[in-house]
């Protein structure tokens, strides 16, 4: 418990011009612009708007030099600010089969329609600081080639071809929104997969990689990664018809793991899904992991009591801003909470006789 | 009532790109081509938010996402036509361009409006998307098996 307490107006009004001054650092540095953030800072911007869970860069690069660059800080503010907004409505699911690829690789398939396209990838680079970044220097333009045109399909459409992998019926079931409602349990895939999509990404990452290392292990190849473009569609009601109000990049990853079958069903290859805003594979890679850890009921699998299994220490741990604020919670005055713990202990002392020793060493 | 599909059809596509145009872009677009015409306002610009959603597994079932920013507005033009904007962010002045390209679009001045505002957008689009896809293109793997010696 805390309570309201006066005083320390004057204190916390100096650490506050304090931090505005040491936010901006030395003034003979250049101050860096919003825009700077958002395009040289753009895997940062793409973090603070996924696990914000508000798709609006400039807000995310705004949010970023307010913190300093504490991202879990720039999360929290881009919570605060998204609660502020009336919602007009809620879009269309968006068609990542037609996604502007910028990326889009598959670790099971080499030759498959669309190709292996890398992008703008860290894959493949040698991990050794670049010193030419320290200097200023002119990025010469990249390489272009002429476009094929043609679909990328999803690589889990051909597998569903032969059969050989759990189908993803369409189903227009409207989601349970956890913004909305508080998140109770049992919790279906959907509203799992909401909160694994603005979970914090290193809690999902080494959830996913807890599985990868055999607590419940499922075997994961992604079967296909791809960043790129989409169009969100929304129905208008005072026009009667959807239009498309934005486009967003997205990454989405795809699973194919091992085996479910039975007696009446052959085996066949089961999923997990990932799909998270901006240029985010790591964290969309993690998603898939864990959604598919999660749906070993649903599946016939056995719970061997892993972490990744478990519904409610995933989805009630896994929000950051949540944790965040509960564990800084206990910096914050607890001054008549300590002082009855603090009677306490010397209640129990006493009882115990331990209040002479002081007087015996005098 | 194919008449009807084929205008919305018409309408859907340019407020689609109006709201995905360049901040400033509408604005400066629609001032080049014409004064503005006098208007009032049936909704004055608002921002606001939309649940994106997707599908488990790409086709599935819907999920939340996430939000994103949205600015909407509504107007009627002195000449009756009524102009609708929801433009992704927070652009009130864009939002404001965007409902009166769409009124104008229904209006007289539609073929002025088209030449002067929508294609140019529609140009300056093609040519940003087929520049990345270029680039995308120059990054496609060519496999080749190379001549194992075993024989």
């Amino acid at each position: 418990m805390y309570v309201a307490v006066k005083g320390g107006e004057r204190a916390i009004e100096s650490a506050h011009a304090w931090l505005a001054e040491e936010r901006r650092g030395d003034t003979d540095i250049a101050e860096l612009s919003i825009a700077q953030i958002r395009e040289q800072m753009k895997l940062a911007v793409d973090r603070v708007m996924a696990e914000g869970s508000l798709y609006d860069p400039d807000l995310a690069a705004l949010a970023i030099k307010q913190s300093r660059g504490d991202l879990i800080e720039a999360i929290f503010l881009i919570r605060a600010y998204r609660t502020t907004l009336p919602r007009f409505g809620a879009s269309k699911p968006v068609e990542t089969g037609a996604m502007a690829c910028d990326r889009r690789i598959s670790a099971t398939f080499k030759d498959l329609p669309g190709g292996q396209v890398l992008g703008p990838t860290f894959d493949y680079t040698h991990r050794l600081l670049d010193f030419k970044l320290a200097a200023d220097g002119e990025v010469p333009e990249a390489p272009t080639r002429e476009t094929v045109p043609g679909d990328v399909p999803h690589v889990t459409d051909f597998l569903n071809r032969e059969g050989l992998i759990e189908e993803a019926p369409q189903d227009d079931t409207p989601p349970p929104d956890l913004t909305r409602e508080p998140l109770e349990m049992p919790a279906d895939r959907a509203l799992r997969l909401q909160a694994l999509t603005r979970a914090d990404e290193g809690f999902t990452l080494g959830l996913a990689y807890s599985t990868q290392r055999g607590y419940a292990r499922n075997h994961a190849f992604v079967g296909e990664l791809r960043i790129g473009a989409v169009a969100v569609e929304m129905d208008i009601p005072e026009l009667g018809f959807a239009i498309e109000i934005g486009e967003m990049t997205l990454t989405e990853c795809e699973t194919v793991n091992q085996f479910k079958g039975s007696k009446t069903e052959p085996p066949q290859f089961t999923r997990g899904y990932g799909l998270v805003f901006g240029q985010s594979e790591r964290k969309a890679i993690s998603m898939a992991l864990v959604d598919r850890a999660l749906r070993w009921e649903e599946l016939g699998e056995d719970n061997v009591g892993a972490p990744a299994q478990d519904t409610e220490f995933v989805l009630y741990h896994a929000d950051n801003i949540q944790a965040t604020g509960f564990l800084e919670h206990i910096k914050l005055p607890h001054y008549v909470d300590f002082q009855s713990e603090l009677e306490l202990v010397r209640k129990l002392r006493r009882e115990a006789g331990a209040d002479q020793v002081p007087e015996a060493a005098e | 009532m194919k008449d009807t599909f084929d205008e919305n059809n018409a309408r859907k596509a340019w407020m689609s790109l109006l709201a995905k145009a360049l901040e400033g872009r509408v604005a400066t677009l629609l001032d080049a081509t014409m004064a503005r015409p006098g208007f009032d306002w049936l909704r004055a610009p608002e921002i606001g938010s939309a649940m994106v959603r997707g599908r488990a597994g790409g086709t599935g079932a819907p999920f939340n996402l996430g939000e994103m920013t949205v600015t909407r507005c509504a107007l009627t033009l002195e000449s009756g036509e009524v102009g609708h904007a929801y433009i992704q962010g927070r652009r009130k002045a864009d939002a404001e361009a965007a409902a009166l390209v769409d009124a104008l679009m229904q209006g007289q001045s539609a073929e002025q409006v088209r030449s002067g505002v929508l294609e140019p957008l529609e140009a300056e689009r093609a040519s940003q998307t087929s520049k990345r896809a270029s680039k995308a293109a120059a990054t496609k793997v060519e496999f080749f098996t190379m001549m194992r010696g075993e024989d």
